[in-house]
Parts: C-alpha cells; sequence; structure tokens
C-alpha cells in the first residue's frame, strides 16, 4: 500500500515538472556517456598494453656496407646479453619484402625505393621489455648498429592521443555531471515545494522520514537510471557506427573494444548514476525538508 | 463577513484592557446570540481541576523553565515559562498576537528545540528526543490548525485514513477505523467528499478525526476556530469537549473570547512570552 503510494507520487512528481525530468535525464545521458567512453578508453589502454607486451620488439638496424663476421658478432653479442628471448635475423631482402607488404596500396612508393637503402635488421622479442633501454645503451654506438628502436615508443605515442581523449571525455563527464546533479537538486527543491502541504501533514502526523523522503529520493533515482539507459544506448550505437562503422580501418589499428566490456558498461553507469542522484536528493532534502 | 467581523472584534477587543463583552455580542449577530444557551449546558460542568486535589493525575505537559530566543528574527520569544498540565485538562492559551503561544505549539512539536528549560510530553522528554525518534513522538500528539490542512485531492476519508497510512498501519485498520471516527465527528454519510465539497466546519471536523483517529495523548488546536462563523465555532467546541472527557488533553490556542468565557476551563494568558495569567476555570479577560 505504501509502496504504491510511494510509487505513484514518483511519476506523478517527474510528470508535473516534466521539462525539467527531460532536461535532468538528457544531461545525465551527456554525462554518463562520457564517463562511459572515458571508462571504455582507459580500459583499451590496459587492453592495449597487454596486447602488445608480448609482441613488442626492439629493432637493431645494422648499418648497409656491414660484412657477414660483424653481423654474427653482433647476433652472437644479442644472444648472450640475457635481454633477448630470441633473437631473429632479417636481410635487405626480407626487409623489403616487409615494406613491401606494408605499403602495398602506395605502388609509387615502393617502386621508387631500391631493395639496397633499406637496412638489415636484427628483430628481437625481449625476456622483458622493460630491459629495452638497457639494450639499446649497449647497443646503439656499437660498430655497425646503424640505430636501435623500442617499437614501445611509437606505441607511446597512441598511448598519449588515447590518454588525451580519455581526460577529455572525464572532464566533459565531470562538467556535465556537476550540471545534472545541480538539475537533480533544482528539480528536487521545486517537486519539494509544490508538495510542501503533503510533507508538512505528513511530518505532523508522524510519518517516518523516510517515507517523507523516499517519493523524492526516488524521483532522483529514476531519472539516473533512465539517463544511465539512453547513454549506455549511445555507446552501444557508438560501437556499432562509428567504431565499426565509418571509422573502422583508424581503429583496427588497435585491439577491438569488446562488447563485453559495453555490456558491463550497464550495470557501473546505472549503479553510479543512480547513487549519485540519491544522494544530491537527500542532500537537498535535508536542507528544504527540516524535521 | 462575519468570519472576518467577529475577528476584528476579537483582536480591537484583545488590545483595550476594558472588558468589552457587552460591545461585543451585538456586533456578532443575533445568531450568536440564540445559540448560548445551548453552548452553554454544553459547559455546565468543567471538570474540577485535578492538580490541586490529593489524587492528582499523571502530568501530561511539564514546562520548566522553558527558553526561546529568536536572535536574528522577531519571531516571538518564550521566557523562562513554566507550566504542569494534567491528563484530561483542556486549557485555553491566549494572549496578544506575538505573545508566544506559536511557539509553544512548535516547542511542544518539537518543530522547535528550546534553548533552556525542559518539556515533557507524557513519557516522553522532548528536550532530549533524538532526531529520529521525533516522528514517533508526533503520534503521540493530534493537530488542529486554523486552515484544516486538508490534502485536497482526497477525499474526507482518504484524508483521515492518510495520517494511518503513513505511519504504517494496514489498510484493514484504516477501514475499520476510519467511518467510526467520521461518524463520532458528525460526518457519516459525507466519507466521500472531497474537502472543496465541505463547509468550512465540516473541513474542520475532518481535521478534527484525522486529528484524533490515533486516540493521540495530546491535542493541540491553534485557533481551530479561527476561520469558522460563531455557530460553526461552537459545533467544533462540542466536537473537542466530546473528546477532553475520553481523556486526552487539549491545548488550544484562540482569540475567541467568547468560546473562552462559556468554556469555562483553565486559561493560560501569555504576554511577551511570559505567563501573565494562569486560571482554572478563567475568563477571557
Amino acid at each position: 500500500m505504501r509502496a504504491k503510494y510511494v510509487m505513484s507520487e514518483v511519476f506523478l512528481g517527474l510528470w508535473r515538472n516534466i521539462s525539467m525530468t527531460v532536461a535532468m535525464i538528457i544531461t545525465m545521458a551527456v554525462s554518463l556517456t562520457m564517463l562511459g567512453a572515458g571508462l571504455l578508453l582507459y580500459n583499451q589502454v590496459d587492453v592495449i598494453e597487454e596486447y602488445y607486451q608480448t609482441n613488442l620488439e626492439v629493432v637493431v638496424y645494422l648499418d648497409r656496407g656491414i660484412d657477414q663476421t660483424l653481423t654474427d658478432q653482433i647476433q652472437n653479442e644479442l644472444e648472450d646479453s640475457g635481454y633477448a628471448e630470441q633473437v631473429q635475423y632479417e636481410s635487405q631482402d626480407e626487409a623489403y619484402e616487409r615494406f613491401k607488404d606494408t605499403f602495398e596500396e602506395s605502388e609509387d612508393l615502393v617502386s621508387s625505393v631500391d631493395p639496397s637503402v633499406l637496412p638489415a635488421a636484427f628483430r628481437i622479442k625481449m625476456k622483458d621489455i622493460g630491459d629495452a633501454d638497457k639494450l639499446i645503451a649497449d647497443f646503439s654506438e656499437r660498430e655497425g648498429v646503424y640505430q636501435v628502436t623500442n617499437q614501445r615508443d611509437i606505441l607511446q605515442q597512441v598511448f598519449d592521443i588515447l590518454g588525451g581523449a580519455q581526460r577529455l571525455t572525464l572532464i566533459v563527464a565531470l562538467v556535465q555531471g556537476v550540471a545534472a546533479l545541480m538539475l537533480v537538486a533544482n528539480t528536487i527543491q521545486v517537486a519539494a515545494y509544490s508538495r510542501r502541504r503533503e510533507v508538512a501533514i505528513m511530518k505532523l502526523v508522524g510519518a517516518p522520514n523516510w517515507f517523507v523522503q523516499a517519493p523524492f529520493v526516488l524521483e532522483a533515482v529514476f531519472a539516473g537510471v533512465i539517463g544511465a539507459i539512453f547513454a549506455f544506448a549511445t555507446l552501444i550505437a557508438a560501437k556499432f557506427l562509428v567504431i565499426d562503422g565509418q571509422f573502422k580501418d583508424l581503429f583496427s589499428l588497435m585491439p577491438p573494444i569488446s562488447m563485453q566490456s559495453i555490456l558491463l558498461l550497464l550495470p557501473i553507469l546505472t549503479g553510479i548514476s543512480a547513487v549519485i542522484s540519491a544522494i544530491t536528493a537527500w542532500i537537498t532534502l535535508r536542507f528544504n525538508i527540516k524535521v | 463577513m462575519t468570519l472576518r467581523g467577529a475577528g476584528m472584534g476579537l483582536l480591537t477587543t484583545y488590545a483595550s484592557p476594558v472588558r468589552a463583552k457587552s460591545r461585543r455580542y451585538p456586533r456578532t449577530g443575533g445568531t450568536y446570540g440564540s445559540e448560548i444557551p445551548e453552548y452553554a449546558t454544553l459547559v455546565l460542568e468543567p471538570p474540577d481541576r485535578p492538580a490541586e486535589t490529593a489524587d492528582r493525575l499523571r502530568l501530561v505537559i511539564q514546562l520548566e523553565g522553558v527558553t526561546k530566543h529568536y536572535p536574528r528574527s522577531n519571531r516571538p520569544s518564550v521566557e523562562d515559562m513554566n507550566v504542569f498540565i494534567d491528563k484530561g485538562e483542556f486549557v485555553f492559551f491566549i494572549g496578544p498576537t506575538g505573545a508566544g503561544k506559536s511557539t509553544i505549539i512548535k516547542l511542544l512539536l518539537r518543530e522547535e528545540v528550546p534553548d533552556k528549560g525542559k518539556i515533557t510530553v507524557g513519557d516522553t522528554d522532548v528536550t532530549r528526543l533524538r532526531r529520529w525518534k521525533t516522528p514517533a513522538y508526533r503520534r503521540s500528539i493530534g493537530c488542529v490548525f486554523q486552515d484544516f490542512r486538508l490534502l485536497p485531492n482526497r477525499t474526507a476519508a482518504e484524508n483521515v485514513a492518510f495520517a494511518l497510512e503513513v505511519i504504517g498501519k494496514p489498510k484493514s485498520v484504516a477501514r475499520r477505523v476510519v467511518p467510526e471516527v467520521l461518524e463520532l465527528v458528525g460526518l457519516g454519510g459525507k466519507e466521500h467528499r472531497y474537502p472543496h465539497e465541505l463547509s468550512g466546519g465540516e473541513q474542520q471536523r475532518v481535521a478534527v478525526a484525522r486529528a484524533f483517529v490515533n486516540r493521540p495523548l495530546l491535542l493541540l488546536a491553534d485557533e481551530p476556530t479561527g476561520n469558522l462563523d460563531p455557530d460553526t465555532s461552537i459545533e467544533i467546541m462540542r466536537l473537542l469537549d466530546r473528546i477532553s472527557r475520553t481523556g486526552t488533553t487539549i491545548l488550544m490556542v484562540t482569540h475567541d473570547s467568547n468560546i473562552v468565557n462559556q468554556m469555562r476551563r483553565r486559561v493560560i494568558e501569555i504576554e511577551n512570552g511570559q505567563i501573565v495569567r494562569d486560571q482554572a476555570r478563567g475568563v477571557y479577560g
């Protein structure tokens, strides 16, 4: 009986103030979408790191005119250094093949490059990619070595971009979140004002505080949950339309964002949104409805 | 017109120290006068003040040295007030506007907490009452106000049932008790009317029914007849008198001198937050 009363009050309250309710839900949805995107990126950085951890190589490029003895010497030293898991030699011809594969689509570029320009190299799978700097320090000045590069440094740029995007989404989420919470506070104030008569009577006849406050808090929670569902739908749509759609090529560079991690966002976003809305509503009520 | 005229009359009367009884009667009109004999029968035998008898009854209200100031507003304050009210007593609080009568009501309801002193209602030390226990405490008090305070979108029966509903009484209790109480206040047959379909007196009856439905220890009435014409006021007073005879203590704030003079119950007069008169079987003054 009481639950029924509370629920009917919740919907009545939201309906009476419909424009504010809609504004509240939209701002919440935007904020939560950004938060969700931020969380996905955060997760993505981890996934990429893990993905490349085993695949990252240090490449030792050799001088062009190097002879076989020196090459063997360097190979032995690399194998004996203790850092390498596996050392693989790549001749100039093999380098050219790889180059052709990579730039398959730009034939002009391929035809303009002579096979002899590309250096031979050792591709080294590290036991621990963290030791790459030590290996680079040991070998970059060695005779016969042209250059030593760590693939991780190139990847670092990707991480920087992802990190920047992540910060941006979180800032937008925060700003929108603050706006959403202010709207919640305002909505609750309006609702409390429009129902001040009922509230006064309830308090007079000794209704417990939770009963007086429940309709208002639930109003906020309800709006929060709806906002979270909208945010979730937006993220799903983004996955299909943006990541798997228009910008497929761009995103194919990195491991795909799995459906699972997006699905996981539904309970997370709903939970965060419901709890924060409820707390905001409750605090607002503390100032508006004195016991 | 009657309503406003009567109210104004009382206010101006009160402002002058001269007893204006003789002047007041013609102004309120003949109907009121013709009602007097009937009304008098109601109040023929006010109970003796139990505090003066040997077998003194249980105290329901104790105010000991209660002081309440509002430093940042000019709301009326209360100064070192001592009041003791026994079970079943019917007490009028009178005094000019701003004397502190409503502040006492607020203190008794624990809407406000005194700066100093101790308030006990029944077994509850209101001054030490924890905030979260306030709702449970308020269930032992019924309230009636000048402006009725009914929910406009609920019928008479639903308004009364609301008081039971919000404290978690099962619906079956409401179904049994509400018609009884409405019958008691003389609204049998009008259970399903909305407040706007009822007269002022009938609305106040609904409010009394709501206040009484939980059988409170104490009933606070803040100018319950303030918006009613004299005839209807008398009906409401008759109702309150019946309730008082069930053992409910009634504390009524009023400016209606006729009612006070004819009921001849205990009168506590307040001025500037202090008691200037406490009289058993008193008159308005």
